[in-house]
């Protein structure tokens, strides 16, 4: 069967057609205000998204399901973690539906075409989980905020704790991608600065699992410490392999907190013992801690965990403040100093905002124990990202 | 690197390689014998993991797991030659890439839908935990000398039986002319429907002995489905002494590409493939076209 230009035409003619009908109906209820989510709903960061979805629809429903004392109405877009596809679903989001607020998304690529998107059209933005340094770094905008973390604050503050542990030499691995990269680049910028040496730094072509040669160098070279940078499933694998090749008594297993995020029970014991730096751990005993994850269970009937957290502050922030300008948008200025402002008693401890709008917040150490991460302390106090290339920061 | 770390290096190679051969056996097959150019072949290994993952869950063995595994996938295999692959044999390569992809989707899903999008592991058998001690720090899996060795066994008995069976003669038959072959009287249907869940069994064994060394998840055959591709067209299509000697290759290259060429790693592969073909075309032991 083959399409003619016309019958083409006029297909396309009938979609907008259809297209602009709902839009005359919704205006009806142009008071609600409209939240896009721009998430994985599918592939391997799924889980990851619906995390993030259902506890912003949790903080949202303990402020009553309104922000601003306007509705919420949701608009999901699955962006499968692809960035080749970001920049039509960015538009789905932002042209298409014209969200008041969009949020998302996890992986860093789809980020990075956000952010071109949403610098032209002015949308104002929460990262919700992407760690890319550009985001509160080179491509900062005053209408992009995040809650998540940057890359940098889940590993430089880890060198220090190497250091004071006594660990002079050092290995390095990690999948050599954007995420991997930049974790590398500020753990490499605290350790020199505080008088380490790297031995060898190993770049594991993403997304390969295959370990055991790397292993065996690592072996040979004999560091005191090992600091790697790999996520879910590669992680998995590679804290198996580490044990499994006896490295985990003798040579002690350092990582950003991504290491052992989400996949603890596929790691079992070969995970024990191995520590961590990350802005959230499940076991900190603060009450907001306890009443989140308590909330989380009650409402999904499963675990919170630090990408949950970062969506629950997220809706906590706009509700903060979209109060203060009783949930009016268009009061930019007003709203954008709000966010700027803002103070959230978030889960993982209180944080507020950096001039590059990152969160300034508490690194924790910790250590795998009974399948569990203990917190040890504080790796590094209101930790705040150089936000190297932002005018705003200057 | 001292003498001492290029021959565990070595060892790393080989070991990587028989895992891999046992796929890549598999594929040579059904690609020789049936001409069919099976997407799904990294799917099998999947499945054949999270079966592992399954019954050993169930019921605490891994040796317990694959006895009971490997026949559940050679008829799985069955099945899938009967009602699929069965109807693509006068078709072309490319219906055939689209419907074993199309199983590449579906088996990808449907572990999805049982198993959710969690990554899961499989507990190492207490037996075979241990490690050996090699120096100071170096130490090796004892797991991996496992695998090791039970590859090295599979290929000793499938060389076994393509050499000296009736059924191995059959299939070499088949795979340098089927129409002569059926012509003399061979059922080339069945022949067939159990070359491929052979295959299909081979990469499901695969798959579950290498499930305690890596990590259950959906699209875990993938990577494994294009390396295998590339040991086969190194050996040659349809041989199984080729699709041995490839995946040591493969394996060997790789480890030491990791080591001594990390920033080219993930090329060193197929530039070996590469300089195999420029200088065998029809890979180490591939027959020539006009003689098949």
């Amino acid at each position: 069967m083959s399409f003619s230009r016309r019958t083409l035409l006029s297909f396309t003619g009938a979609g907008a057609a259809l297209a602009l009908l709902p839009r005359r109906a919704r205006s009806a209820s142009a008071a609600k205000i409209r939240i896009g989510l721009l998430l994985p709903y599918s592939g391997t960061y799924a889980a990851l998204g619906h995390n993030i979805t259902d506890a912003m629809k949790l903080a949202a429903h303990q402020h009553g399901d309104k922000l601003g004392g306007r509705e919420i109405e949701w608009v999901a877009v699955d962006d499968e973690s692809d960035p080749a596809k970001a920049p039509a679903n960015v538009n789905k989001l932002v042209v298409g539906e014209k969200v008041d607020v969009l949020t998302g998304p996890v992986h860093s690529g789809v980020a990075m075409a956000m952010m071109q998107i949403i610098r032209e059209e002015q949308t104002l933005t929460i990262v919700t989980n992407a760690g890319a340094q550009a985001v509160t770094g080179s491509l900062c905008v005053p209408h992009v905020f995040r809650t998540s973390f940057s890359n940098w604050q889940t590993s430089y503050p880890c060198a220090d704790v190497m250091l004071k542990a006594g660990h002079k030499k050092a290995a390095l691995m990690f999948w050599n991608y954007s995420f991997g990269q930049e974790s590398m680049a500020a753990f490499k910028e605290g350790y020199l600065k505080g008088g380490g040496t790297i031995v060898k730094e190993i770049a594991v072509p993403f997304p390969s699992t295959e370990f055991q040669a790397n292993l065996s160098e690592i072996a040979s070279l004999k560091p005191d410490a090992v600091f790697v940078f790999f996520a879910g499933a590669g992680a998995a694998k590679f804290v198996k392999d580490y044990a499994a090749a006896g490295l985990r008594e003798k040579i002690p297993l350092y990582g950003s907190g991504f290491l052992t995020e989400g996949v603890l029970a596929a790691q079992g014991p070969a995970a024990e013992g191995i520590k961590t730096t990350l802005h959230y751990a499940e076991t900190l005993p603060s009450e907001a801690n306890k009443r989140f994850r308590e909330a989380f269970k009650k409402a999904t009937s499963r675990e919170a965990d630090v990408y949950a957290v970062a969506g629950y502050d997220t809706v906590n922030l706009l509700s903060q403040a979209l109060g203060k300008v009783q949930g009016d948008t268009s009061a930019r200025k007003q709203l954008i100093s709000a966010l700027e402002t803002a103070h959230i008693e978030s889960p993982r401890g209180p944080f507020r905002f950096s001039k590059a709008h990152n969160p300034v917040q508490n690194i924790y150490l910790r250590e795998v124990k009974n399948g569990q991460q203990q917190v040890l302390s504080v790796a590094l106090k209101d930790a705040e990202d150089p936000a190297a290339g932002c005018a705003l920061a200057k | 690197m001292t003498l001492s770390l290029v021959a565990l290096q070595l060892l790393n190679g080989v070991e990587q390689g028989l895992l891999l051969f046992l796929v890549a056996s598999g594929l040579t097959l059904v690609f020789g014998v049936l001409g069919v150019l099976n997407f799904a072949h990294g799917s099998f290994y999947m499945l054949g993991a999270y079966l592992a993952f399954w019954l050993a869950e169930r019921t605490g063995s891994l040796l317990f797991a694959v006895l009971l595994g490997v026949p559940v996938m050679l008829l799985f295999g069955f099945l899938v030659e009967r009602f699929a692959v069965s109807r693509l044999y006068q078709r072309d390569h490319l219906s055939q890439v689209l419907l074993t992809y199309g199983l590449v989707l579906l088996f990808n899903d449907l572990s999805r839908v049982l198993f959710g999008n969690d990554v899961h592991s499989v507990a190492t058998p207490a037996l075979l935990s241990g490690t050996l001690q090699l120096g100071e720090l170096q130490s090796w899996p004892i797991y991996r000398l496992f695998t090791s060795v039970a590859c090295l066994l599979i290929a000793a008995a499938l060389r076994q039986v393509i050499l000296h069976t009736r059924f191995g003669m059959r299939l070499r038959a088949g795979a340098s002319n089927a129409e002569m072959l059926e012509v003399l009287g061979v059922d080339v249907r069945k022949l067939f429907a159990f070359v491929f869940s052979a295959g299909v069994a081979l990469a499901a064994l695969a798959g579950m002995l290498a499930a305690p060394l890596t990590t259950v998840y959906p699209g875990m055959g993938e990577g494994v489905l294009v390396i295998s591709f590339v040991v086969v067209v190194i050996g040659g299509i349809g041989s199984v002494k080729g699709a041995f000697l490839g995946a040591l290759l493969v394996g060997v290259a790789d480890t030491f590409g990791k080591v001594l060429l990390p920033s080219v790693a993930s090329a060193v592969v197929y530039g070996v493939m590469a300089a195999v073909l420029v200088w065998r075309p029809r890979g180490l032991f591939g027959t020539p076209a006009e003689a098949r």
